[in-house]
């Protein structure tokens, strides 16, 4: 028994060292540890609360349906970020790239008028290349002036969020009396069996199916497959195109790439626009799928921003991406659910996703950690 | 009269008893013993890959050996990390200097055992003494206020060596020192091991350069793919015995080349003037000219103007005025696509940062020029089995190891990193080749294959360009020899007559006229 314990031991330590996977994995569990500490000392019961949590996202098809819609602009601005690590690019600006992609949606889906089938994707595609073109510009100064994209990035996203401010007042986006615009057509609109849910014969037909109609309550929309069909498109672009291996290249060695004839100013610029078309999908799809809208606001949302974070959980890849957004997405939905039920703040979950990032961060730790209960081990 | 009777009557500092070191599967080193004795320089003679750094490493504790004991100075050391190491008087210079650029020599030289006055503040009079004290004690002369940004590659070797000494150390391991110096250098650093060791320090050198384990070292350990192979007295081998030792078979020092007649001029530069990243004028009005079918070698001392040069002619570089052909086409000032499509390939000087994508593995180094060419993309699409079948035909023609073209070109030794780069730009078939160090840092079976290779080239009627600041290299392979100085040729003579004295003195500067 005991050489088994050993064993275990071992084989834990190779899984969390060795494996990119296995690490992000423990780098999880520590930090649901922290979290748990942190609980603890405020004088809730951790396992009351990871309960709740849990129950919180898994126990309605609702809460699982929220818990999908909370993690669609997650992916999608991780992916952001992820697509721009991967190319050497360091992209704080998903936040303002969102902003611009939801402005750009909301303003094409109230103003145009078009049929259901084609207004979507006008939709979608004008704001992809508006947000596009906003990211790329920070790569354009970049590569023209030496503007690192870390400073431009973080200018642009205040001027995004002012001009989106700015076009709430103004009159005809405006909705007279609020500080939101107008709600985008219903043909723009991307939420699942829409019409349906709302006619009698949907109406009669959820009753008697009380599964679908708890799953249906929720503003469910297609925003989910699209990302994970982005997320699997950034992986082939970035691993099996000619164009993916110019961008790996500028962003593992910019030198070699010039050495060996890539134009390294002109791959920064299409990896900036890539990076900034990701974010503004996560906006625009948000407006069609989710709010229809976009309101005044203060500060930044934080899309981008957790974006990074996603981002970082899934070491840049693009796959991992989906995973790291449902896992983000899951703990702020289910997080929130701690402070009604037991009063427990549920700023704990922020608690949690720093420390994982942080575990993340410096691999170095959790090797320390683990080497030393390995020795331990060893001299018993 | 042997290693063991020349070595009974020594004081051994250090025992390394059956080293073995595993990375997965791959064994680097296979139950290696190594002993060193006070006073003696050893030399560590083996193959870019043969496991002679990790054996150091692990003394040095940035390796932590699978199995095997150390014991210095008869006592048995677990060496877990460097400080360790340090305690127990060893020091190690490493090939890629180790300093921080905008600190002096003095203040690198003491960083981490800065000596302190009361209150605890840094006593700079004293650390200047001290580090004056040494420089003396041992001739390694620095300006101990100069910034290391502004000192040569050499200076900062001897402020490397002195920061190990200013830490006690007794024991001084240095990695292939010589590989980023001139001939003069050289000269100057054997001299300084000569003094170290007279006043007691040992010394381990790493190197595959034959030449200066006869001059320097006492006792030489040679080490074949992970396995010790022999030790022997130097004083009593010759560089023929110890070549062949290293790479297992006879090894050929003349370079076998056929007399044959150049072709038309197929390059030419002509008042040539560039700018370095100071903004001064480092190549100034220069022409030159390549025929098919000749190997033109430029001699020079390191900084006359070779590398702007090179990076000019690349591509890389702004050009301020004046002219380069190919073919009779103008590349003058041209983008790097358009010059590598003029069939011009180049072999860069520092091969870590213009050379290979590091985090790209073997097979996808391969393709860097090429990668949106087919067979290796289809409508944009990288068609993986084709660049496989590629590199594995480039690892087993120029034998890079190991033989896995999904190895990280990171974790290649130098030597094997280079004839990456080598295989991948003669491959290219070029109609120039620009050979710009292409033996730096490698072993004798791997220059052996790189000259093989240049003048492969050339016997194809192709035009090679060699730069080099190895005169034996340019003298063995070329088959005309321009003279670079201060961004000028200065002069040109056939290989056949060239002398070394008279090639030597041009380089200086005082050339023929």
């Amino acid at each position: 028994m005991k050489l088994n314990w050993k064993e275990l031991r071992k084989t834990i330590y190779i899984f969390a060292t060795e494996k990119t996977v296995g690490f992000t994995l423990i780098s999880i569990f520590l930090g649901l540890v922290v979290g748990a500490i942190f609980l603890t000392a405020a004088g809730f019961n951790p396992f009351q609360a990871y309960g709740i949590i849990l129950r919180g996202i898994f126990s309605k098809p609702s809460y699982i349906s929220y818990t999908i819609i909370r993690a669609t602009p997650l992916i999608l601005t991780g992916l952001s970020i992820a697509f721009a690590f991967k190319t050497g690019l360091f992209n704080i600006g998903a936040e303002g790239q969102f902003i611009i992609g939801s402005v750009v949606a909301t303003a094409t889906g109230y103003f145009l008028h078009l049929p259901l089938l084609i207004h979507i994707p006008v939709v979608i595609i004008s704001a992809v290349l508006a947000a596009g073109i906003w990211g790329g510009l920070a790569g354009y100064f970049k590569a023209k002036f030496g503007v690192h994209e870390v400073i431009s990035t973080i200018m642009l996203n205040w001027v995004a969020l002012y001009f989106q401010n700015f076009l709430i007042y103004t009159e005809g986006f405006q909705k007279p009396g609020g500080e939101t615009s107008y709600s985008i057509q219903p043909t723009a609109n991307m939420m699942i069996l829409k019409t349906w849910k709302q006619s009698a014969a949907g109406r009669e037909w959820l009753l008697q199916h009380p599964f679908w109609k708890d799953l249906l309550r929720t503003p469910a929309n297609w925003g989910f497959i699209i990302a994970i069909i982005m997320a699997v498109l950034v992986w082939f672009v970035l691993n099996k195109t000619a164009l993916g291996y110019r961008l790996r290249a500028v962003g593992f060695n910019r030198f070699a790439a010039e050495y060996g004839g890539i134009n390294v100013n002109k791959n920064m610029i299409i990896s900036m626009f890539i990076a900034g078309a990701l974010a503004g999908l996560a906006g625009a799809l948000q407006v069609v799928g989710v709010s229809h809208k976009v309101t005044l606001i203060a500060a930044m949302e934080g899309y981008g921003f957790d974006g990074i974070a996603v981002a970082l959980i899934a070491n840049s890849n693009a796959l991992g991406c989906i995973l790291a957004g449902l896992l983000f997405g899951a703990l702020k939905y289910g997080g929130a659910k701690i402070q009604p039920f037991m009063q427990a703040p549920s700023e704990v979950v922020s608690i949690v996703i720093g420390s994982i990032v942080f575990f993340i961060s410096i691999p170095r730790l959790i090797k320390l950690i683990l080497s030393r209960k390995n020795k331990k081990g060893g001299t018993k | 009269m042997g290693y063991k009777n020349a070595t009974r009557s020594l004081t051994k500092v250090i025992e390394m008893k059956n080293i073995t070191k595993k990375f997965g599967d791959f064994v680097a080193l296979d139950s290696v013993n190594l002993d060193i004795f006070k006073g003696k320089v050893h030399a560590l003679l083996g193959e870019n890959g043969a496991g002679k750094s990790t054996l150091m490493n692990i003394l040095y504790g940035l390796y932590y050996s699978t199995s095997g004991e150390i014991f210095i100075n008869g006592e048995k050391v677990n060496i877990t990390n460097p400080n360790i190491a340090i305690e127990h008087g060893i020091g190690m210079v490493h090939q890629h200097f180790m300093l921080i650029k905008p600190f002096t020599v003095a203040q690198n030289i003491i960083l981490g055992r800065e000596p302190i006055s009361k209150m605890s503040v840094l006593n700079m009079k004293k650390a200047l003494k001290d580090v004056k004290e040494i420089s003396e004690r041992y001739g390694l002369y620095v300006d101990p206020n100069a910034k290391i940004e502004d000192i040569s590659v050499s200076m900062q070797q001897r402020v490397e060596i002195l920061k190990a000494l200013y830490r006690g150390a007794e024991i001084l391991i240095l990695d292939e020192p010589t590989a980023v110096l001139t001939p003069q250098e050289i000269i100057e650093l054997i001299q300084i091991i000569k003094n170290l060791t007279k006043e007691g320090k040992s010394i381990i050198l790493i190197s595959h350069k034959l030449k200066e384990i006869k001059e320097a070292a006492d006792f030489c350990m040679i080490i074949r793919r992970g396995k010790h192979i022999d030790t022997v007295v130097v004083s009593e081998t010759t560089e023929e015995e110890l070549a062949s030792k290293m790479v297992g078979r006879e090894v050929s020092f003349v370079v076998d080349k056929k007399d044959k007649k150049a072709g038309d001029e197929i390059f030419s530069i002509k008042d040539l003037v560039v700018k370095d990243n100071r903004n001064i004028i480092t190549v100034d009005k220069l022409n030159l000219s390549v025929k098919k079918g000749e190997i033109l070698g430029l001699a020079g001392i390191d900084g006359n103007g070779q590398t702007e040069l090179l990076e000019a002619i690349t591509g890389l570089r702004k050009i301020e005025s004046g002219e380069i052909k190919i073919n009779g086409n103008d590349i003058t000032n041209k983008t790097p696509f358009q010059i590598i499509n003029n069939k011009i390939a180049h072999i860069p000087e520092d091969r870590q940062k213009r050379g290979l994508v590091l985090d790209f593995d073997i097979s996808e180094n391969t393709i860097l020029e090429n990668y949106y060419k087919k067979p290796f993309s289809k409508k944009g699409i990288l068609q993986y089995n084709n660049i496989n079948v590629y590199a594995n035909e480039l690892i087993d023609k120029f034998d890079i190891r190991p033989k896995k073209a999904s190895k990280m070109a990171r974790t290649l030794s130098g030597g094997n990193q280079q004839k990456v780069i080598v295989a991948r730009e003669i491959t290219n078939d070029p109609d120039l080749l620009i050979a710009a160090q292409p033996t730096r840092g490698l072993d004798v079976g791997a220059i052996e294959f790189v000259h093989k290779s240049l003048i492969e080239q050339r016997d194809n009627e192709k035009a090679v360009l060699l730069i080099s600041f190895e005169l034996d290299e340019v003298m063995n392979v070329s088959d005309r020899i321009a003279v670079i100085y201060e961004g000028k040729i200065v002069g040109i003579v056939d290989a056949k007559d060239a002398e070394v004295e008279k090639l030597g003195l041009m380089m200086a500067g005082g050339g023929n006229k």
